[in-house]
């Protein structure tokens, strides 16, 4: 009883345990994690999922999900390969990094439009979509190929401020402003129509245009990732972002925020994309043939899915 | 105002006349040639048999509700193809033991699936897309050597060629299947409890549904539907690699999808997941008479997708 108070009041809890679990195993496999070096690597490696994360916890949040976030990283790759290429100057890069945020905005609100105003399942939805814009990235750009100038992308990579990466400074903005919108009004009426959106819309609360501003948000959050992840690497690739919408989803369930929407936050599903970036680590460090890779991958993310699961069935076996 | 309305299924089956009738002006089509015309209808229906036995168990799982839905059949059908290319070693008589094999590997699975959703709480999503991946990696484990193996000679005969009167076997095997798919889903205590978990879950256990076996059931069934579908591609195609499943994932929702069926459960029909087959394979038919490039393609078919939703996927708004 006690137990399943705490893992109400705090959904972090369980995601918080995970992570250390996964930390614990990674130092032991590879010693030098906690080097500053190795922790800067890492962290330029996961930024991209915890903002993909973010995004996709705000539309989960509210009991919708977004599939399609993972085509629009995918679009985003596409378009800064083929527009920028790698001969383009600084100017350039900019200003197409600020057309693709726009254009993360638009796809979020194809989804947020046919969602909230024609009531459609957000599942098949965003599903239809990322074929749509899947589809769009790789007419784009057919094959993997060009990229952004050397110089912005080690801006990125290597020329860190004060000798801490970019992600020091992103992930903690994400969740101070997390916490502040959370007191807004419009952060009350994000968990209310996770809640029970036939209640909220009886209360006044505009659920329609709710429903629509995470989809916004999450495209956004999928284009940001999409720039990010072009940084990391460097180059263009239209399917670049497919393996990351599961990855997303998984995150946010790790991190303790329910599918059926009204609980949760940000700060757990950012913590379970680290821990997701990890097992990466662990599956490479671990001496693991190739070939099982894949499957020891999957298996650990099924695990940790199931491990909430397993605690509350053992909880009710024995009360 | 008098609103006409058209079931789905014979929505989707006027639309995918119209669009053959549409495919025959374009150029290098059958045009006035009926000889012509027949030939390539058939051929269309044949292809269609392979998405529509898929879409199977994608109509169970969908109509059992809870969000239900099966990320894992593109990969079931994968390891399905790849088994019994495995296990048959161009043998006739090993045909049967394959079957059996790969109808059990699939109800494993689907069971698991099932399990996982049921006893552990995880959503279907989330559940048979993990399980998709852990799927997908049996299959790099055990194929990475490219294991031999070979098709049957009986399996070539019955699947891709014409089997009775001109009419190829997999449509027979079809007709076949549809029917049992029928009196599984009208006819029998599981059908009708089917669709009262679909409606309500609460409500059906209310009323003595056993909803946790009925989820094992609906979850192991669709598994073992998508291990045939994997058995029947195999035997058309006659080789196997390792996205030969994928393919089919997202047109086997798209196709109940069209087909009516209600994608929170409760409501739909197998035989409007066969015309939405029929018309998804239809759609993609005609790009590939036009050249579309796969890109235009992906594309077009997530707008039709999208569209036919729109006209009758949506659900209640908050007002009524």
């Amino acid at each position: 009883m006690k137990l399943s108070h705490l893992s109400l009041r705090h959904p972090y809890l369980l995601s918080a345990i995970i992570f250390f679990v996964v930390l614990v195993v990674n130092f032991y496999l590879q010693e030098s994690i906690l080097e500053g070096n190795t922790i800067n690597n890492n962290m330029r490696v996961f930024l991209p999922l915890v903002l993909l994360t973010a995004g996709q916890a705000v539309v989960i949040l509210t009991g919708g999900i977004d599939i399609s976030v993972g085509s629009i990283v995918s679009i985003v790759s596409a378009l800064l390969a083929t527009r920028v290429g790698l001969e383009g100057t600084v100017n350039q890069t900019l200003t197409w990094f600020g057309i693709v945020l726009l254009v993360g905005i638009l796809a979020g609100s194809i989804n947020g439009f046919f969602v909230s105003y024609l009531r459609l399942q957000p599942i098949i939805t965003t599903y239809a979509t990322s074929f749509f814009f899947g589809g769009l990235a790789l007419f784009i750009l057919p094959q993997p190929g060009g990229g952004i100038p050397a110089k912005v992308a080690n801006v990125y990579r290597t020329n860190y401020p004060l000798g801490l990466h970019w992600a020091f400074y992103v992930i903690p903005l994400l969740v101070l402003s997390w916490v502040a919108i959370r007191q807004t009004r419009y952060g009350r009426y994000l968990f209310a129509v996770g809640g029970r959106a036939q209640a909220a819309y009886e209360t006044a609360v505009p659920v329609n245009q709710i429903i629509f501003s995470t989809y916004v948000v999450s495209g956004f959050m999928a284009a940001l990732t999409g720039i990010c992840i072009t940084l990391l690497t460097g180059s263009g690739n239209p399917q670049i972002g497919d393996p990351m919408t599961l990855q997303a989803i998984t995150a946010v369930v790790i991190g303790g925020t329910a599918l059926s929407g009204g609980v949760g936050g940000i700060a757990g599903p950012i913590l379970g994309a680290l821990t997701l970036g990890i097992i990466k680590n662990i599956v490479s460090f671990a001496n693991i043939d190739y070939w099982w890779q894949t499957f020891v991958n999957y298996m650990i993310i099924l695990i940790a899915l199931a491990a909430p699961g397993f605690i509350a069935l053992f909880r009710r076996n024995r009360s | 105002m008098k609103k006409i309305s058209i079931s789905p299924p014979v929505a989707a089956v006027l639309l995918a006349v119209v669009l053959f009738i549409f495919s025959g002006f374009l150029p290098n089509s059958f045009g006035t040639n009926t000889q012509a015309a027949v030939s390539q209808a058939v051929n269309i229906v044949r292809l269609s048999v392979f998405l529509g036995i898929i879409a199977a168990g994608q109509t169970l799982i969908i109509i059992s509700g809870g969000e239900g839905i099966d990320l894992s059949a593109g990969a079931i059908v994968t390891l399905s193809a790849i088994l019994t290319w495995m296990i048959v070693q161009g043998k006739d008589e090993r045909v049967l033991p394959a079957l059996v094999a790969v109808l059990l590997v699939g109800a494993v699975i689907g069971l698991i699936n099932g399990a996982g959703i049921i006893f552990l709480k995880i959503s279907p999503l989330v559940m048979t897309l993990g399980m998709a991946g852990v799927i997908t990696g049996v299959v790099i484990i055990t194929n990475h050597s490219n294991t031999p193996g070979r098709l049957a000679p009986i399996m070539t005969r019955v699947i891709a060629r014409p089997l009775f009167l001109g009419i190829p076997g997999a449509i027979i095997i079809y007709v076949f299947f549809a029917a049992l798919m029928w009196l599984i889903l009208e006819r029998t205590t599981f059908g009708k409890n089917l669709f009262a978990i679909g409606v309500n879950r609460v409500t059906a256990k209310l009323s003595g549904v056993n909803v946790t076996h009925m989820v094992l059931g609906t979850y192991a069934l669709a598994g073992a539907l998508a291990a045939f579908g994997g058995f029947m591609v195999v035997g058309n195609t006659g080789v196997v690699f390792l996205s030969l499943g994928q393919p089919f994932l997202f047109p086997s929702i798209a196709a109940v999808a069209v087909g009516g069926t209600l994608l929170s459960g409760g409501k739909g029909s197998y035989f409007g997941s066969m015309a939405g087959a029929l018309v998804l394979i239809l759609i993609s038919s005609v790009l590939t008479t036009m050249q579309m490039i796969d890109a235009v393609r992906q594309m077009v078919l997530g707008a039709t997708l999208l569209i036919i939703l729109s006209i009758y996927g949506r659900q209640r708004g908050f007002r009524q």
